[in-house]
């Protein structure tokens, strides 16, 4: 019914949107949807962790010489700064819970930080990747042995899906997370005009949940991509 | 039952507000279905366009009207054009989002400006597609296959790729907006064993949309890659393979299908129950099944790859999980047939159409079990019987469906009746258009006649000059009701509330209805198909649509 | 006040803990030669992370309907179809 939020003796909360009969029914319509728009997400990935499982699985010493290309400690760096980031963003959104203004508006400037330190580490290892001519295309180039078999050389066609892959996926993420900054600012300013309050900050829970979704990503991407026979 | 004048100036959705803005910033599901309802006729009029020229092209055995080059071409948009830019979003974007709402008692959609994103991303796409089909268009087949697609065509591949990418989209949002919707926006009494069927097949349908398309969407993405950038994903002279592709591009492919059948069946399932006067026949086995055929879509994909270099054991796999998937849609026949079975059946437009679904999706349904035999596989893959086929399940079922679903909740949507014995008669026409287009297609198959070639030995010319023959008659079928609706607009009698005494919440509100649906918010307190009860007072009175 | 769980600001510090706890493990465990379980123990590890970020971070569980784990089972099933079967392919035959 209408008016129920009425029957409280509050004003009718200003964010309820016409077609719902009420604030519940919103917040529950709100997140359904995000979450539903995230399996879509994992689809998305999906095909790209299936060309990856069949490829590696095939090339498998190919793949191992390229992925020690990488610097896993670099990507282990990056991976703890995505899991503060989804500290800072349950923070964020427990503070808007409890009506802590500070303590929203600085989880929310941290974890905005974080995610430039993210793709700060990531444009680093690019530039390291173009460097050495591991970008697939015209100039590509690779010559190193397959782990453990210091006598046999990596093939370098194998080695360019190897790399192919890494760029799409973890460019893929990183487009993600620039989407996912870019709400976040936006969640930010919101923040500052106050437009969050214990009994509406939807929006905070949405943007959080697309936030540790990029985070979920992440932690599958690090060892699948980094860590192929690390200790030959 | 007796029609009311409906009063002169009542508001509606339709004249509430006036103005290219209005309807270009609504967020009302029932302008944004008719947004739609424009825009993917104008595709199907290109669609039907590309369609034509193939039919020209193959009256005469030799390659006469264009060059090879162009036919690739032709067959390629026209696959594309109608299956992304018609089928897919036609009924679900049309019938779904006007009707969603309304048969569960809501105001709207869960989320309306999403809806009309979902329309403008479509349009987008579109735009895309248009320019890339008049800047040269794309040759690949609609299937895209590498590692021709990848690096020896010389189309505007990434184009096309991009344009249905963007497209893929519009169908994601469709799909998550129904099921959110479905879940969260019931009115009060309706539970789920009361909705109408018609909700169950789009719940169903949105579900392939929001797990399939994301797949189909990041393939075209390693497609478009892999061409700008000379990947070897899926070239085999650089260490990939050409079918990971086909994998990838079927896993959604082929539950695409499902996207344009299943809302089809949802509609044929309203129409039967109407039109027989009686409560559908083994409603929870029909709820079910649309479940079950979207789940079990997503299993037989590699039934598409038989001949492609699979293994023999993934294609037993896929072969006999194909033969599976057929169970659930059968049930749906039979449940309909018990249906009209003791039932007062009525021939309306619809009715015809609905019946000639029964058929001719029977027929498109039995072949694809044909085809799923392995070793018939060997022999029609890739023949004008794969063509047949799908014609018979996407034309004789699917776009009947929409007709027919067009037809039956025309007055709703327009307050005005469409005049009756025109419609049979395009119903006629078309009936007899498709199958003098397509049946002769079934024997050119069986007889050895590929796909996708402009040129045929001069023995099968009779048969292609029937099935253009045919085609000809269709196209005429097709655009009648597309005249008489536009006439009706104007001219035709104004519709009552209700006037196929049909069941259904759509049916107690005005036609057509406010721009919130419902006076006053409904409360469910009777099951669905309520035709006994609909009936009752009226037993001696035949509903009249006029 | 919303219906939604809100765990304590402990419990989040916690998991977070238990995050950076198991990303050091699975950098050193690739370190060690575990023969083919070196990819076993990563994915695992990987795996639980991730739960515990969907059912904590995430609120997954204490959700209120059993429909949002639904949407993530469901989700996860249709992925683990589309790996299963095109390796039920790739298994079977030899391709170079």
């Amino acid at each position: 019914m209408p008016d129920s939020s009425l029957i409280h003796g509050e004003v009718q909360n200003p964010a309820l949107l016409h077609h719902f009969a009420e604030p519940q029914q919103q917040r529950d319509a709100a997140s359904l949807g995000m979450w539903i728009f995230l399996g879509t997400e994992v689809m998305f990935f999906g095909g790209l962790f299936c060309a990856y499982l069949i490829y590696r699985l095939k090339y498998f010493g190919d793949f191992a010489a390229a992925s020690q290309t990488l610097n896993a400690a670099l990507g282990a760096a990056n991976t703890v700064v995505l899991i503060c980031s989804s500290l800072t963003v349950v923070l964020a959104v427990w503070a808007a819970q409890h009506a802590r203004r500070t303590m929203l508006l600085g989880s929310l400037v941290l974890t905005i930080i974080l995610g430039f330190a993210f793709l700060g580490i990531k444009a680093d290892e690019y530039q390291e990747k173009f460097e050495l001519h591991h970008v697939p295309g015209a100039s590509f180039q690779f010559q190193k042995s397959i782990p453990g078999h210091p006598d046999q050389m990596a093939n370098p066609q194998h080695a360019q899906i190897y790399f192919a892959l890494y760029f799409i996926m973890t460019g893929l993420h990183a487009v993600h997370m620039i989407v996912g900054i870019g709400i976040f600012i936006w969640l930010l300013y919101s923040a500052w005009r106050g437009r969050f309050t214990p009994d509406y900050y939807t929006p905070m829970e949405i943007g959080g949940l697309y936030w540790h979704f990029v985070d979920i990503i992440w932690i599958y991407l690090f060892p699948l991509l980094y860590l192929i026979d690390l200790h030959k | 039952m007796a029609i009311e004048n409906p009063q002169p100036e009542r508001v509606n959705y339709l004249n509430k507000e006036y103005g290219i803005g209005s309807w270009l910033l609504t967020t009302d599901h029932k302008r944004i279905a008719l947004l739609y309802l424009i825009s993917i006729t104008f595709f199907f009029f290109i669609g039907g366009f590309f369609a034509l020229l193939i039919r020209l092209e193959l009256l005469t055995p030799t390659g006469d009207l264009v060059q090879a080059d162009t036919y690739n071409k032709l067959f390629t948009m026209h696959g594309q054009v109608m299956v992304f830019f018609f089928l897919i979003p036609s009924i679900p974007a049309v019938l779904g989002n006007f009707l969603v709402p309304m048969m569960i008692g809501a105001k709207d959609l869960a989320f309306p400006r999403i809806n009309l994103l979902s329309w403008y991303i479509y349009v987008i796409g579109g735009v895309m597609m248009l320019h890339c089909m008049a800047t040269g268009g794309v040759d690949t087949g609609w299937t895209f296959y590498t590692p021709f697609s990848t690096a020896f065509s010389n189309t505007k591949v990434i184009e096309a790729g991009l344009a249905i990418f963007v497209a893929g989209f519009s169908s994601i949002l469709t799909g998550l907006n129904f099921i959110v919707t479905i879940h969260r926006m019931r009115a009060p009494g309706m539970t789920w064993t009361r909705l109408p069927l018609f909700i169950w097949a789009h719940y169903a349908t949105s579900i392939i949309q929001i797990l399939g398309t994301p797949v189909i969407a990041i393939t075209l993405v390693l497609v478009v890659a892999e061409r700008a950038l000379h990947l070897g994903i899926f070239d085999p002279k650089l260490g990939g393979d050409p079918l990971l592709f086909q994998h990838l591009f079927w896993f959604y492919s082929h539950p695409a299908v499902y996207i344009m059948i299943l809302p089809s069946m949802g509609v044929v399932t309203e129409i039967i129950a109407c039109f027989s006067r009686k409560r559908i026949f083994g409603y929870s086995f029909v709820a079910l099944s649309s479940i079950a055929i979207a789940v079990f879509g997503f299993l037989v994909w590699a039934h598409h790859m038989f001949v492609a270099g699979i293994s023999v054991y993934a294609a037993l796999v896929f072969s006999l999980l194909s033969y599976a998937v057929a169970v659930p849609s059968a049930v749906k026949v039979f449940n309909w047939t018990a249906t009209l079975y003791k039932g007062s059946i009525h021939y309306d437009a619809p009715m015809l159409y609905a019946f000639g679904f029964l058929g001719l999706f029977t027929i498109g349904g039995l072949t694809g079990l044909f085809l799923a035999a392995l070793g018939v596989n060997m022999h029609v893959h890739d023949t004008y019987f794969v063509i047949a086929h799908f014609h018979y399940i996407m034309v004789g079922g699917a776009v009947m469906g929409y007709l027919g679903g067009m037809h039956f909740w025309w007055p709703k949507i327009s307050g005005k009746l469409y005049p009756e014995g025109w419609a049979r008669l395009a119903a006629l026409i078309v009936f007899i258009g498709f199958n003098l287009t397509f049946f002769p297609q079934f024997i050119l198959g069986y007889v050895g006649m590929p796909r996708r070639y402009y040129q045929y030995p001069p023995e099968f010319q009779v048969l292609n000059v029937l099935s253009t023959a045919g085609a000809t008659i269709l196209g005429v079928g097709y655009l009648l009701p597309m005249i008489y609706f536009l006439w009706s607009m104007r001219y035709g009698q104004p519709a009552p509330d209700n006037p196929w005494n049909a069941a259904g919440l759509e049916w107690k509100t005005a036609s057509p209805p406010p721009t919130f649906n419902f006076d006053e918010e409904p409360v469910v307190t009777w099951e669905a198909y309520n035709y006994d009860e609909l009936d009752a007072p009226h037993k001696e009175e035949v509903p009249v649509a006029g | 006040m919303s219906e939604h769980s809100s765990s304590s600001l402990v419990t989040y510090v916690g998991i977070w803990a238990a995050l950076i706890v198991g990303t050091i493990l699975t950098y050193f465990a690739a370190q060690i030669d575990l023969g083919p379980f070196n990819a076993a123990v990563a994915l695992t590890i990987a795996t639980t992370k991730a739960l515990l970020v969907a059912l904590f971070f995430m609120h997954l569980k204490g959700a209120s309907e059993r429909l949002l784990k639904l949407v993530v089972i469901s989700t996860l099933f249709f992925l683990l179809i589309l790996l299963a079967l095109s390796m039920a392919d790739y298994s079977t035959r030899a391709w170079s």
